[in-house]
C-alpha cells in the first residue's frame, strides 16, 4: 500500500526519549488486562516478544494476570478432584490461595500459569460459621440447579462476604452469588464469556434481603478483522428475609427472571442492528432504492446544484 | 512487528488509538510500518479559507501539515509541500463533490474528501475517505445510538490503461464502533475493523471516477453487509451458545 514513507523518514530526526522500565510495564499491564475473554496468552506472548526484555514482562505479568484471572472469575480445575474452583476476588484468602466454600477447600493458585498447584482443607477461620452456612448452602444448591440447566457450560460458586462468622438473627450479612460461561474457540477464531456477579444482602433489622446484580457479556471474532461485543447490565431487586431453603428458591427465581430478561434483550438489540441502529451510521440504500448514478453526470449537476442550494457538503 | 499486529487483532477495537500509541512508543524503529498497517479513526481539521471541514490522513498529509482536497492549501502552510499535478487535481476536485453526494446519500450527513496523486508508475493512487458520527449528539437521525462511529478509507491503485482498459486495485477498511444504552439492555457495545481488497479491469470509457465510484460502493455494501450478518452475527451466535434463549431450553426439560 502507497504511503509516504519518505516523508516520515524525514521525521525521526527528533527521536522521543527511551521509555523507563516502569512506564513499559505499564504498558505491558495495560495490552495484558485488555486482553478478550480465553485470550491472555496469547497476548502474553505477544508483548513479551514486543517488549523484549524478560524481567520487565515478568514484572508486569505477575500484577496483571492475578487481576486478570479474578476479574474475568477464571474457573480451574482443583487438583486431584473432579470439582472446578472458580477464582475470584469474593473467595480470596490472599493473593495465591483461594477458597471453594461448595467442597471446603483452598486452592494454591499460580496465576501466571493460570493452575492450582495445590490444595488443602479450609480451616474453620476460613469457614462461615453454621448459620450462615446454612443459607450458602441452600442458595449454593438451587444456584447449581438453575446454572446446570440454563448454562451449557457455566461453573457457579455462593461466597459470604460480610458476616461469615454471625452466629444467630440479627447482624446483616452478605452473599455473593458468581455465575461464570466461557467459550473458547480460537480454532474457529471465536471466544466468549457471561459472568454475572450477584451480591445479596440479607437485612435482619428490616427483614428486607437486597439484590444487586452485574452481568457482563463478551464475544471476540477476529478472521480477518477484530469484531467485539462488550455488553453489562446491571439491574436491582429485593425481597423479604426468609428461612435459608426459601431464600433459596426466591433468590434463585430472582436471578432466573432477571437473566433471561437480559438475554432476551440482548437479541432485540441485535435483531435492531440491520434496519435500525446500524442505519444511523450508514444506510444499506440511498433513500432512492436505487444504487448511486455514478455514469450520469447530468444527474450530478442537477444533484450538485440541487446540493449546494440545500447547503449539503459543507 | 507479527507480534505487534496479533496484539492489535486482540485489544478491544475502541481502543485501537491507545493500543497504536502504546506500540509506537515500545517500538519506535518501527514506527512508519505500524503507522501504515494499523488503521485508526479518522481525524478532521477545519479549513479555514472555505470553512469546510476534511480529513486527515498518512496522504495528505507532509511533514506536519494537511492539504485541504478544498483549497488544496497545506494547514499549517508549507513552503513547498506536494500538490497533483492540474489535471490530476481537476479529476480530485470532481471527485470531492461527488464523493460528497454519495457520501451524503449513504451517510445522511458525515464528512469526506477525495486525494490523489501520482505514483511511479505513471499510474495514480487516489484515497476517499468518510467519517461518520451517527450518535444521537452527533449525526445519528433517528437517535438510537449514544455514541456511534464509522470510519471507512478506501486506497485505489489505478495502473495506466493498455487499449482502453485500465486495472484498479481497491483496498477498504472500515472502522466502526456504536453503542446503545437503555434500562433493559443496560450498555451494549459492538465495535470492529476489517480491511478487503478488490480487484477490477474495466474500460476508461466512463471515466476513472465512475469505475472507482462502483468499486467503492459495492466494496461498503459487501462490509456493511459482513460485519451485520457475519461479525456480528458470530458474536450473537456466541452469546446464545453460552446460555441458549429459554425456548430452546424447555425443549431439554422432558429428559429431566
Amino acid at each position: 500500500m502507497y504511503n509516504s514513507r519518505q516523508r516520515m523518514a524525514e521525521d525521526d530526526e527528533t527521536q522521543e526519549p527511551e521509555l523507563s522500565d516502569k512506564q513499559k510495564k505499564e504498558i505491558a499491564k495495560w495490552f495484558l488486562l485488555n486482553s478478550p475473554a480465553g485470550e491472555i496468552q496469547y497476548v502474553a506472548k505477544d508483548i513479551r516478544s514486543v517488549l523484549n526484555d524478560d524481567n520487565v514482562y515478568n514484572a508486569a505479568a505477575s500484577e496483571a494476570f492475578p487481576l486478570y484471572n479474578k476479574s474475568h472469575l477464571m474457573c480451574l480445575k482443583m487438583p486431584g478432584k473432579s470439582e472446578d474452583v472458580l477464582v475470584t476476588s469474593f473467595g480470596e484468602i490472599d493473593e495465591n490461595e483461594y477458597l471453594d466454600p461448595r467442597t471446603a477447600q483452598v486452592v494454591t493458585v499460580d496465576h501466571v500459569k493460570q493452575v492450582c498447584t495445590d490444595v488443602r482443607p479450609a480451616s474453620d477461620e476460613e469457614l462461615p460459621s453454621p448459620y450462615i452456612e446454612d443459607y450458602r448452602c441452600a442458595l449454593d444448591a438451587e444456584i447449581m440447579k438453575y446454572v446446570n440447566e440454563a448454562y451449557p457450560k457455566g461453573i457457579c460458586s455462593v461466597c459470604c462476604v460480610r458476616g461469615k462468622d454471625v452466629e444467630e438473627p440479627g447482624p446483616d450479612f452478605e452473599l455473593v452469588v458468581v455465575i461464570s460461561a466461557a467459550r473458547h474457540s480460537p480454532q474457529n477464531f471465536c471466544n466468549g464469556s457471561w459472568r454475572s456477579v450477584w451480591n445479596i444482602e440479607f437485612k435482619d433489622e428490616v427483614q428486607i434481603v437486597d439484590v444487586r446484580g452485574i452481568v457482563q457479556v463478551g464475544a471476540h471474532y477476529f478472521e480477518e478483522g477484530n469484531v467485539q461485543l462488550d455488553a453489562k447490565h446491571e439491574c436491582k431487586d429485593s425481597m423479604l428475609f426468609q428461612s435459608p431453603d426459601d431464600s433459596a428458591i426466591s433468590l434463585t427465581n430472582i436471578i432466573r427472571h432477571h437473566e433471561t430478561e437480559y438475554l432476551a434483550a440482548l437479541q432485540a438489540s441485535y435483531s435492531n442492528l440491520p434496519d435500525t441502529t446500524f442505519k444511523d451510521l450508514r444506510r444499506k440504500l440511498p433513500v432512492t432504492r436505487t444504487l448511486f448514478p455514478w455514469h450520469n453526470t447530468l444527474q450530478f449537476s442537477l444533484t450538485r446544484d440541487i446540493a449546494k442550494e440545500l447547503g449539503i457538503g459543507k | 512487528m507479527e507480534a505487534a499486529m496479533g496484539l492489535m487483532r486482540r485489544m478491544p477495537p475502541k481502543h485501537v488509538e491507545t493500543a497504536l500509541s502504546a506500540l509506537l512508543s515500545l517500538m519506535p524503529d518501527h514506527s512508519s510500518d505500524l503507522l501504515s498497517q494499523v488503521d485508526q479513526p479518522l481525524q478532521v481539521l477545519c479549513d479555514v479559507d472555505c470553512g469546510k471541514e476534511f480529513i486527515l490522513c498518512e496522504y495528505n498529509r507532509d511533514a506536519d501539515s494537511y492539504r485541504s482536497p478544498w483549497s488544496n492549501k497545506y494547514h499549517p502552510p508549507l513552503e513547498d509541500g506536494p500538490y497533483p499535478l492540474p489535471e490530476l487535481r481537476k479529476l480530485e476536485i470532481e471527485a470531492n463533490e461527488v464523493f460528497a453526494i454519495y457520501r451524503d446519500q449513504y451517510y445522511e450527513g458525515g464528512i469526506s474528501s477525495v486525494y490523489m496523486w501520482e505514483d511511479e508508475n505513471e499510474g495514480f493512487v487516489s484515497c476517499f475517505l468518510i467519517k461518520k458520527d451517527g450518535s444521537k449528539s452527533g449525526q445519528g437521525r433517528r437517535g438510537y445510538l449514544q455514541e456511534g462511529a464509522w470510519d471507512a478509507i478506501h486506497v485505489i491503485e489505478v495502473a495506466p490503461e493498455e487499449e482502453g482498459v485500465a486495472h484498479y486495485c481497491l483496498t477498504s477498511t472500515v472502522m466502526l464502533s456504536l453503542t446503545t444504552n437503555n434500562e433493559l439492555s443496560g450498555t451494549f457495545n459492538l465495535s470492529g475493523s476489517i480491511r478487503r481488497q478488490m480487484n477490477m479491469d474495466l474500460s476508461v470509457a466512463d471515466g476513472h471516477l465512475c469505475n472507482m465510484g462502483k468499486m467503492i460502493e459495492e466494496m461498503e455494501g459487501k462490509l456493511r453487509n459482513s460485519l451485520d450478518q457475519v461479525y456480528f452475527g458470530k458474536t450473537k451466535e456466541m452469546v446464545c451458545t453460552l446460555r441458549p434463549p429459554s425456548e430452546l431450553l424447555q425443549m431439554k426439560l422432558p429428559d429431566s
